[in-house]
């Protein structure tokens, strides 16, 4: 999108493991992925896929069992200490003090990061301002809108201008109005103040926002790349047919093209070579076996299935299609 | 001010005046810790007053007031010391500790500014009981009252890193309200605040000196002009100095405690 180079990486994450005490399947299995410098780079995927547990190790809360990680230069792991700095980290959940107003949380929040005196309180209302918030200065945080407290949680994690800014699914529990302003947000600040912005969300829609994606499940990267791309991997257009008798039609579907459908409970989906010939063959031959059928361009969540072969919501495998690697 | 110092120094006084800040917006609270001493001390003085008006203090007898008087300024300095340490519970629930715990702030700086903060909300319950010695027959000297605010915030240091300790380790209130009555009492009545020390049976003896508090409450009761009722063979410095080393080795645990990093 913008004019600068998007090229060196600047967070680089090597075969993370991490397994949470008591558990017997690993959080994170392997997790590799390296996002470039002035990039928005959204990691994608189901609850419980391994966004959170990488977001902690990023924000320096949690030791992983192995691996490296490295953020602009410093391994993160032997001096948690110096990367902090250089983070602005928001949480999923709210780290607002709801009994401090708008203001109070982010000169405690300045100090925190050691500013101090005029140049933080200039900053202050530099950054409410611009988020349309100065006029809400004095209010305790309790009292403002979930939006606003949203932005107030950005904006307070700006306060030291920080190179990277790096979100756990920040859009979580917001309208779409209010989703769209963050998005805009997170926008304008790649583009006006050159930040790299990591992102984790668990929406399919959001992944498009980003400039590059990496799609995990079960605590590894399945695929890394831009939106579009990784769309286009696939090839083609993709058929979804919905059906009572999903295997039944499958079988047929495979006996006939050599194709390897995959069915979703009630769903089959097809990537043919010849477009013609399968719809010919699913209008005439078995015309009787499904209720409806459509043909689109693959999304990611088509690529999300293909990959790992279970939907994008549901944690179960799908019959015999195993995931692919 | 060098890097180490930005990152402590700073956010400590910041830590601690969010406390400050967040305890005068919250009233209930000023008037829970602070309530309780004085309906105690006013019932338990006023009442064994009647009902027993041969005074305490054997030859030199007091009034019940008088009596009960050092044992319940300390009682408002425990109770807030250790329950302003909620907050600690409460920033983590709220998702407010973990803000603080991924920014640049040393472990010194976060433990000072939370201990920092509840021990001077304690310092001022506390200066707020003492206001009251009048009403209880003492008269201090300027002298005096510097060496009791002394006490007093020695003891209220002590006494919040206690709680921190406990309060760090502790995910809901409701557990951590459990845990600290369990020692609140037997604290607070074997602190020489109830019976002395000397009287008590060797096993309960050995408790009394363990206990932090015991030293804090020597070091008021003397500030208190009422050495008639101590049999205590520590001087004011001397329990001024032991509150103080608790102080520092209690400090240093929480340190610890807040520097292991979290798994999970």
């Amino acid at each position: 999108m913008g004019s600068h180079s998007v090229t060196s990486p600047i967070i680089i994450i090597k075969d993370l493991v991490y397994t949470y005490p008591a558990q017997k399947s690993p959080a994170l299995n392997q997790l590799s992925l390296s996002v470039n410098d002035g990039a928005i780079f959204g990691i994608l995927g189901p609850n419980g896929g391994g966004k959170s547990t990488t977001f902690k190790i990023l924000s320096t809360l949690l030791n992983p069992d192995s691996g490296s990680v490295e953020i602009d230069g410093v391994d993160v792991l032997k001096s948690p200490g110096k990367v902090r700095s250089s983070l602005g980290i928001v949480f999923q959940s709210p780290a607002l003090d709801k009994k401090l107003t708008a203001q109070e949380n982010l000169i405690h929040q300045g100090h925190l990061y050691g500013m101090k005196g005029p140049a933080l309180e200039q900053k202050t209302e530099f950054l409410l301002k611009r988020l349309g918030l100065w006029e809400k200065r004095d209010e305790k945080t309790e009292n403002l809108s979930g939006g606003q407290k949203r932005r107030l949680e950005i904006t307070k994690s700006l306060i030291h201008s920080p190179k990277i800014l790096i979100l756990d699914e920040p859009t979580t529990g917001l309208d779409p109005l209010a989703r769209r302003e963050v998005w805009n947000y997170l926008q304008f600040l790649r583009e006006k103040e050159r930040m790299t912005v990591l992102v984790t969300t668990h929406l399919l829609e959001e992944a498009e926002d980003c400039d590059e994606i990496a799609l995990i499940d079960k605590g590894r990267v399945i695929c890394q790349g831009k939106p579009s791309q990784l769309r286009h991997s696939l090839g083609g257009d993709i058929v979804s047919v919905r059906t009572p008798k999903a295997k039944e039609l499958a079988e047929k579907i495979s006996a006939q093209f050599g194709l390897n459908p995959m069915t979703l409970g009630h769903d089959i989906r097809v990537l043919p070579k010849d477009m013609v010939s399968l719809v010919n063959f699913l209008l005439t031959n078995s015309s009787d076996m499904f209720d409806s059928f459509s043909v689109g361009k693959p999304t990611l969540e088509d690529l999300f299935i293909e990959k790992t072969g279970h939907r994008f919501w549901e944690e179960k495998s799908v019959n015999g299609e195993g995931g692919k690697e | 001010m060098t890097e180490a110092q930005v990152f402590t120094v700073l956010p400590a006084l910041s830590l601690a005046r969010r406390e400050l800040v967040r305890f005068y917006r919250q009233r209930a609270r000023i008037i829970g810790s602070l309530g309780t001493p004085i309906v105690l001390w006013a019932l338990l003085g006023s009442g064994l007053q009647a009902a027993f008006p041969s005074a305490p203090g054997g030859t030199n007898p007091v009034s019940y007031l008088k009596y009960f008087f050092p044992g319940n300024l300390v009682l408002t300095i425990l109770f807030t010391s250790i329950f302003t340490n909620i907050s600690v519970i409460e920033d983590r629930n709220e998702g407010f500790l973990q803000g603080v715990l991924v920014a640049p702030v040393t472990r010194l700086g976060l433990v000072f500014g939370k201990v920092w903060g509840g021990a001077i909300i304690a310092l001022i319950q506390g200066i707020l009981f003492l206001s009251l010695a009048p009403l209880a027959g003492f008269s201090l000297g300027f002298g005096s009252l510097i060496q009791i605010i002394l006490a007093i915030l020695v003891t209220s240091l002590c006494l919040t890193t206690i709680g921190f300790i406990f309060a760090w380790k502790l995910d809901s209130i409701q557990g951590f309200h459990s845990v600290m009555n369990l020692f609140l009492m037997p604290m607070w009545l074997l602190s020489g605040a109830f019976f002395p020390a000397s009287r008590a049976p060797l096993i309960l003896k050995i408790v009394i000196y363990c206990n932090p508090l015991t030293y804090g409450f020597t070091a008021i009761q003397s500030c208190l002009q009422s050495q008639n009722l101590s049999s205590s063979v520590l001087t004011y410095s001397s329990a001024i100095a032991i509150e103080s080393l608790f102080a520092v080795v209690t400090t240093l645990i929480a340190i610890q405690v807040v520097s292991s990093r979290k798994k999970g």
